[in-house]
């Protein structure tokens, strides 16, 4: 384990009664960090959240935050925060009460508890709010509430299940914008469990790719969306053509395929976004299934002997009819060489 | 709109059927007369006033007020943590337990009383009052903890690992978040009990002991002996008790929502 750990996750093993959520996870995030668990539901991360929060206690493995073991440290003593996806306000207390809740029980009264709420509601732009009922509340702002809640607690670790998935678009960017901000200028470490790449890629400083209780891939977004190093990630980050590598050729259910150039030695798989397809000329031929317009692209959906193939193409080059013969070209020196496949 | 006017008339029908009982009772109770008749026979408040009077009355109203409250009270008591757990909780059992919490609903009255005496107080001789405290409790502690529960279940588990993760235990946060957000659904919980309880024949008429009854069991008894209109002017200030508690209930914590 790195010496720069700050919270650091050894050999987790999660389970609910017998089922095993998350198995064998290694994980060591740095202080001030802001960290995505993304994966597909069901992948583990939520569990591995609430493991952290100490919600769950883990059926072997360590938890390290701060230089101290805090497995079996009780959740209420744990400085790590955590923003529900419900936002889990107290709905019989006002605004102001709700953040002062976790500072009322430490003991903190009077002034100091009054210019500390008020300094936290004003960081999510809600100080004209602290009256109101959360049942008032849109959904924005009771999710505001809830950040402002945690935040004034000052934790080790923020963590969010899933912050913007109940907003609409346009809400999500403003709110999107609003947590970097808060994770800049408070340089808390933080943690947002999520499921959309975008949100991930957008956000994160790093991102841990999930799968069935197990880490895919760890590593910056650029990393994570141009080096995808499994089959299941590349599928993820939007590489659509995926297909198994076997002694340098691609090994498809209908057959093998020599490509024109060298595949990596390493290389179980490779990948290419349909817009790195070539359309108008190469080895392979397809015929048109499907085309849909897209604005400045086309899409279409090859029948070919490899299998189905997506393509996107500009919209200025000419168009394929359906049924029509087109040749096409999978190159690999742009292609994303897999490590792990399957 | 063929259809409107006998329909008018049936509900005119079913009105008469559960009003006319009580306008028939309160205008009885209210007769100058000296036997329950209707229609009274003149206007007096002389029977009204002798309910205040009868001592025997006073004394099984206070029975009854007491089995209500405090059967009502220890039912909540037993009731709250049984209905946390079964909503919080996947317990082995738990439909077992729900099946034996709510029996006292589904066995007849006549049965328990009958048991409670047979079984209970012959035996070990206990206390009158003490028996029916028992007794009560039992039968109100299924209507508190459906109330309760149904309460329960519309407040989400993960408010209380909020409060949790702010500092507080897991009994504080019961106490300061769960419980402040079933108030009313306590409080409904409370008056059905009351109600439940204060109304209860056939398990009181067991246990009810020489000089030790509640107030239905009292009137029952009053009757068989006195003809007069006293029995009915109870009647009625108790069903205008009634009638007055509902209303604040239903004022202040929507009580219907609840029941």
């Amino acid at each position: 384990m790195s010496d720069s750990a700050y919270l650091s996750l050894e050999q987790l093993k999660l389970a609910y009664g017998k089922t095993v959520a998350v198995d064998r996870l290694d994980l060591a995030i740095k202080q001030g960090e802001l960290i995505a668990l993304l994966g597909p539901s069901g992948c583990g991360k939520t569990t591995t959240m609430r493991a952290i929060a100490g919600l769950l206690a883990p059926v072997s493995g360590h938890i390290h935050l701060d230089s101290r073991d805090i497995t079996r440290v009780a959740a209420n003593k744990r400085s790590v925060g955590l923003v529900f996806q419900s936002y889990a306000l107290f709905p019989h207390l006002a605004v102001f009460e709700n953040v002062a809740f976790g500072l009322r029980l430490k003991g903190m009264r009077g002034k100091e508890l009054e210019d500390r709420v008020q300094s936290g509601l004003k960081t999510v732009g809600l100080s004209s709010f602290a009256s109101r009922k959360p049942g008032e509340l849109s959904g924005g702002q009771q999710q505001r509430v809830a950040l402002a809640r945690s935040m004034v607690m000052e934790p080790k670790v923020l963590l969010l299940d899933e912050p913007l998935s109940n907003l609409d678009a346009r809400l999500r960017l403003e709110m999107r914008a609003e947590l970097q901000r808060v994770q800049k200028e408070t340089g808390v470490t933080m943690i947002f469990v999520t499921h959309d790449q975008a949100e991930a890629l957008a956000l994160a400083d790093r991102i841990v790719v999930m799968l069935n209780g197990t880490i895919e891939q760890i590593g910056a977004p650029e990393e994570i969306y141009n080096r995808p190093n499994s089959a299941f990630v590349a599928d993820f980050v939007g590489f659509e053509n995926v297909f198994r590598v076997r002694a340098g050729e691609l090994d498809t259910e209908t057959g093998r395929f020599a490509l024109g150039g060298a595949i990596p030695r390493e290389a179980q798989g490779l990948a290419w976004r349909p817009s790195m397809v070539e359309l108008g000329g190469g080895p392979f031929e397809g015929s048109v299934r499907g085309m849909s317009f897209a604005g400045g692209t086309r899409q279409y959906l090859l029948d070919t002997p490899l299998g189905p193939i997506k393509v996107e193409a500009s919209a200025h080059l000419p168009t394929h009819a359906l049924g029509a013969a087109v040749r096409f070209d999978l190159p690999v020196s742009i292609a994303a060489p897999l490590q792990r496949f399957g | 709109m063929t259809m409107r006017q006998p329909a008018i008339v049936v509900l005119g029908l079913l009105v008469a059927f559960l009003v006319g009982p009580f306008v028939v009772i309160v205008a009885a109770s209210l007769s100058a007369g000296d036997t329950l008749a209707f229609p009274p026979q003149g206007f007096s408040l002389r029977w009204v006033a002798k309910v205040f009077a009868e001592q025997s009355f006073r004394s099984s109203f206070a029975l009854s007020m007491f089995l209500a409250v405090f059967a009502t009270l220890a039912a909540l008591v037993l009731g709250i943590p049984a209905s946390y757990a079964m909503s919080r909780y996947s317990m082995p059992f738990a439909e077992a337990v729900r099946t034996v919490v709510s029996s006292p609903i589904i066995v007849p009255g006549i049965i328990v009383g009958l048991a409670l005496l047979r079984y209970l107080v012959a035996p070990f001789g206990i206390n009158v009052v003490v028996a029916l405290f028992l007794a009560h409790t039992a039968l109100v502690l299924p209507y508190c903890v459906r109330v309760v529960s149904a309460s329960l279940d519309n407040l989400r588990s993960d408010v209380e690992e909020a409060a949790i993760l702010l500092g507080s235990s897991r009994l504080g946060a019961f106490f300061r978040v769960v419980l402040p957000n079933v108030r009313n659904g306590v409080l409904a919980a409370f008056i059905l009990g009351f109600v439940t309880s204060f109304d209860q024949v056939p398990v009181s008429l067991f246990l009810s002991g020489p000089g030790v009854q509640t107030l239905p069991i009292d009137m029952l008894g009053y009757m068989e002996r006195t003809y007069d209109p006293s029995v009915a002017a109870l009647s009625s200030l108790l069903a205008f008790l009634s009638i007055g508690i509902m209303f604040v209930a239903e004022r202040f914590i929507g009580f219907s929502r609840y029941v």
